[in-house]
């Protein structure tokens, strides 16, 4: 039974892969909270759109970003190719939220609980969009803290169990402290990209990624 | 006749075996995880759950949090084995390894101290 049900979402897979060379790719953000994914959406999108607008708020806070946004229609143009995609910021991924953490920045305490609740839904809707609508994954992570962590080891254990293309980015270089090799120590089998995203630093190379990956 | 120990006198642990598992469904091996893990238990599978299954385990864990009464949990495996057949055909063939002992607790109650390819530290503590 397992055999067949396996075999079943393989062909599918590879059957909608095949018939849709020219299908828009839907690109998730993901990666664990205060990672610099919503500074990474909205500098691209400022990047490559008319009108620039923000996919969301960037915050020091943790879990800013509650509900995954879409932003449609981005052509990126590397060596005179375009390339068009989708892009989903999603909510950091956790095992856990304590309200009680947002209490140190400055929140009394029903603003904390609001936000431990909707930031709970808002890891649910990303786990959501991940084994539904995603194409393909930059995970985004912070290059000044540890990666070896049980989330990043999840996360990348579910995208590859997807088969969805993954493009790692090492954020934060211009911190202090910052190692981009940790990163690679922690997933070999990957590509991993240095970037700033807040300071723009390598965005060059991200973008050739970018149409290289999901192109 | 033995004396039966209270929940208070300390934390239980449930190891659950490989076998009782294969026999579950994904959403009923994750009830029966957080289940355990909301009363303050201690769960540890011999062999682990699939990608997917850890993936529901996360959502199905964000709906269930509540302030004051439930945080989420802590889990820890040890890194997938560089030998397990993840690749493409191996996963078409239903090779793919899931067998990774896995350790899942409360949040509020087990702290991950030291964690390496062969061993996992953790501090456990009473609620």
């Amino acid at each position: 039974m397992g055999l067949l049900t396996n075999l079943k979402s393989s062909i599918s897979r590879a059957a909608s892969t095949l018939f849709s060379a020219d299908k828009q790719q839907r690109i998730g953000i993901y990666g664990p909270p205060n990672a610099g994914k919503t500074t990474l959406a909205n500098r691209v999108v400022r990047d490559w759109t008319e009108h620039g607008d923000a996919v969301g708020p960037e915050s020091h806070v943790p879990h800013e970003t509650r509900r995954a946004r879409r932003k449609e229609n981005i052509e990126i143009e590397r060596n005179d190719k375009m390339v068009t995609i989708d892009i989903v910021d999603t909510p950091g991924v956790t095992t856990k939220v304590d309200y009680t953490e947002f209490l140190e920045h400055d929140m009394d305490e029903d603003d904390a609980v609001r936000r431990s609740r909707e930031a709970t839904e808002g890891v649910a809707e990303a786990m959501h969009w991940l084994r539904e609508d995603v194409d393909g994954v930059i995970y985004v992570l912070d290059a000044a803290t540890d990666p070896f962590t049980q989330v990043n080891t999840m996360l990348i254990g579910i995208i590859e169990s997807q088969d969805l293309p993954v493009l790692i980015l090492a954020n934060k270089i211009d911190l202090e402290g910052a190692s981009v090799q940790r990163i690679r120590n922690a997933f070999p089998q990957h590509e991993t990209v240095p970037v700033s995203a807040l300071e723009g630093d390598n965005m060059d190379e991200v973008y050739d990624k970018i149409a290289e990956y999901f192109g | 006749m033995a004396e039966v120990k209270q929940p208070g006198d300390g934390v239980r642990i449930d190891l659950i075996s490989g076998e009782r598992m294969a026999g579950l469904t994904g959403m009923e091996k994750i009830r029966m995880i957080l289940d355990g893990v909301r009363e303050g238990n201690i769960v540890i599978l011999e062999e682990g759950l699939s990608p997917d299954e850890e993936s529901k385990l996360i959502e199905v864990t964000m709906t269930e949090i509540s302030p004051d009464e439930f945080n989420g949990i802590e889990i820890e495996t040890y890194p997938r084995s560089e030998a397990a057949d993840t690749s493409f055909l191996g996963r078409l063939m239903g090779k793919e390894s899931t067998k990774k002992l896995t350790v899942i607790g409360p949040a509020n109650q087990i702290e991950t101290l030291h964690k390496d390819e062969t061993l996992i530290q953790t501090l456990v503590s009473r609620k």
